[in-house]
């Protein structure tokens, strides 16, 4: 296939747009690549937000994806600042506003990488108060510490319990904040993992000074002047000088539902990543798409899912037939704590929980709890137990069956003789 | 200033100059192929995959025990592994030669 007068054109600029534009060049794609987000900033990693970036002395020294020069290089057509503000697959176009003015542009191969954005659930005194924040950008750190450093803010409140709210709370606690964390399941990472493990965070968090509220509902926010008040409904108010929203997120599908594409829990892709329209692909944490392991269509929000699609679907636009076979995984970094997850627990029947001592030169836990179904290994979740992670992760991916009995046995050495059956 | 080579699969040499960072992040500034840095550089994804040159295993230190863990995702692991993320470049690593793991 030549490519040469091809132009395809990425919408999103972060995990899955950079690496799709990198791995299409790799692959020999020859015609343009235009690069697009509304981002002003060079594409920049962002896990560190939540972790490193909110902590570290200067918000300005972003962990850029690719040095800008890189883009120039591999001639890839970085516009930033720009928002795409309607599609129209008739005639291939997309509408781009930049610096106020619109432009037209033209299109042959279409890759959706638009992300999500936070959610801000539609609690009176959230929207339009200065004192709310929400954890998803470059920008949004910024106006964090800057509402920190500035204001000599000492109290949060971080409304939801998932990875962002957790880590968020563990960096703020580091920045000297009193913390206070409201989940409205009754117990933390409720979506994600199992009650084994909600209770070891939450316990974690509670060591660490955070106020960890769980099965409690904000109602409303009060402010006045500096201080805002949280009501919850069950009559609780606490007082706060910051709020910050990590709730979930909105998948950014409105450009493919206006131009008419199969929207279903974000937009609706098969296993190559393509969408209802042949020249239109969707890929990252917007594209809901067909894995091969699983029955039922997934989308997931992590950079190994963005990173896996993206090279999938470049390479299939350079020509090669692939689908993704990745075995899903996903790190979170809490305190000195690592977190790390391998597989989707969807419809377990049974987990096995492992505790062991702590590794040398450490004093921390070491936990894990392997998730089956009909006796197969579905996932692992692994608290700073990386041996456990990565065995977990052979299994999954070789479908070898585990010594159930070895793996209970907390005095066993988990390592490929002692854990996986012939 | 040090030197330091990265040998790809397609067995192209490229030497580049630094003075700090890590071994990862000069691969993925210099688009050097087979070197992902997915997580950042945080140990958590295995995507900076090397080799280290034999007679200089000494010179570049030992895997650490998570690093040892998270190489044993990888089939191409030797005792000659390394996370590149893990190895940070000082004027020790001068003349240093990595083996691209991964395609
Ligand atoms: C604080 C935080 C911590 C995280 N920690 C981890 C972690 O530890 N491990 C992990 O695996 N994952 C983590 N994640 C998740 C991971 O970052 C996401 O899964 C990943 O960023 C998804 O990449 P993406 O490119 O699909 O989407 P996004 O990163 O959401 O990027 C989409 C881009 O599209 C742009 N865009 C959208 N619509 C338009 C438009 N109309 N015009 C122009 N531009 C547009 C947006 O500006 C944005 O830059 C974290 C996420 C956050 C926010
Ligand atoms: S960059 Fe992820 S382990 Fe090295």
């Amino acid at each position: 296939m030549t490519t040469d007068n091809l132009t395809c054109i990425i919408v999103g600029a972060s995990h899955a747009g950079v690496n799709a534009a990198f791995t299409l060049r790799n692959q020999g794609w020859q015609g343009k690549i235009i690069l697009i987000d509304k981002d002003q900033h060079l594409p920049y990693h962002k896990p560190p937000l939540s972790k490193k970036a909110l902590t570290a002395e200067n918000q300005e020294i972003a962990a850029l994806l690719k040095p800008e020069a890189s883009y120039q290089q591999a001639n890839i057509e970085l516009i930033l600042g720009a928002e795409v503000s309607n599609l129209n697959r008739e005639s291939c176009t997309l509408d781009v506003t930049e610096n106020g003015s619109l432009k037209t542009l033209q299109y042959d191969k279409l890759v959706l990488a638009t992300g999500a954005r936070p959610f801000i659930p539609p609690i009176p005194g959230l929207a339009g108060n200065r004192a709310v924040f929400a954890m998803r950008t470059l920008d949004d750190v910024k106006a964090i510490r800057a509402c920190i450093d500035n204001k000599d803010v000492k109290r949060a409140v971080i409304i939801g319990g998932g990875y962002i709210g957790l880590e968020t709370a563990s960096s703020l606690l580091g920045l000297g904040l009193s913390v206070t964390l409201i989940e409205r399941e009754e117990r933390l990472l409720a979506r994600v993992t199992a009650p084994v493990m909600s209770d070891f965070f939450k316990t974690l968090h509670q060591q660490k000074g955070v106020e960890v509220l769980t099965g409690l509902e904000v109602v409303s926010v009060n402010s006045e002047q500096d201080n805002q008040l949280v009501l919850c409904d069950d009559g609780t108010s606490i007082e706060t000088d910051m709020i910050i929203v990590g709730v979930g997120i909105k998948v950014n599908a409105e450009l493919a539902e206006q131009a008419g594409l199969k929207i279903d829990n974000g937009i609706s892709v098969d296993e190559y990543n393509q969408s209802s329209d042949n020249n239109i692909y969707a890929i990252g944490d917007c594209a809901n798409f067909k894995h091969s392991m699983f029955t039922q269509k997934v989308r997931l929000e992590s950079v190994q899912n963005a990173v896996d699609q993206a090279k999938i679907v470049a390479k299939n636009l350079c020509g090669e037939t692939i689908v993704n076979t990745a075995v899903p995984w996903f790190w979170s970094d809490q305190y000195d704590y690592k977190l790390q997850m391998v597989g989707l627990a969807t419809g377990f029947d049974e987990i096995v929980l492992r505790r062991e001592s702590a590794k040398q030169n450490t004093s921390l836990e070491c936990l894990s709890a392997w998730y089956f179904k009909d006796g197969a290994l579905l996932s692992v979740d692994a608290v700073n137990n990386s041996k456990a992670y990565a065995l977990g992760t052979k299994a999954i991916q070789t479908g070898t069956k585990i010594n159930r009995a070895v793996l209970a046995d907390e005095n066993e050495p988990l390592n490929h003789k002692t854990l996986f059956l012939a | 200033m040090v030197k330091i080579t990265f040998i790809t699969k397609d067995n192209k040499s490229t030497t580049l100059e630094a003075d700090s960072g890590s071994v990862m992040a000069l691969a993925v500034d210099n688009n050097i192929l087979g070197i992902g840095g997915d997580c950042g550089g945080v140990c958590s994804c295995a995507t900076c995959h090397v080799h280290v040159q034999e007679d200089q295993a000494d010179k570049i230190g030992k895997a650490s025990e998570i690093e040892e863990d998270m190489l044993e995702l990888d089939d191409n692991t030797n005792e000659f592994s390394r996370l590149s993320c893990q190895i940070e470049i000082s004027e020790e690593l001068d003349g240093a030669v990595f083996y691209v793991a991964q395609e």
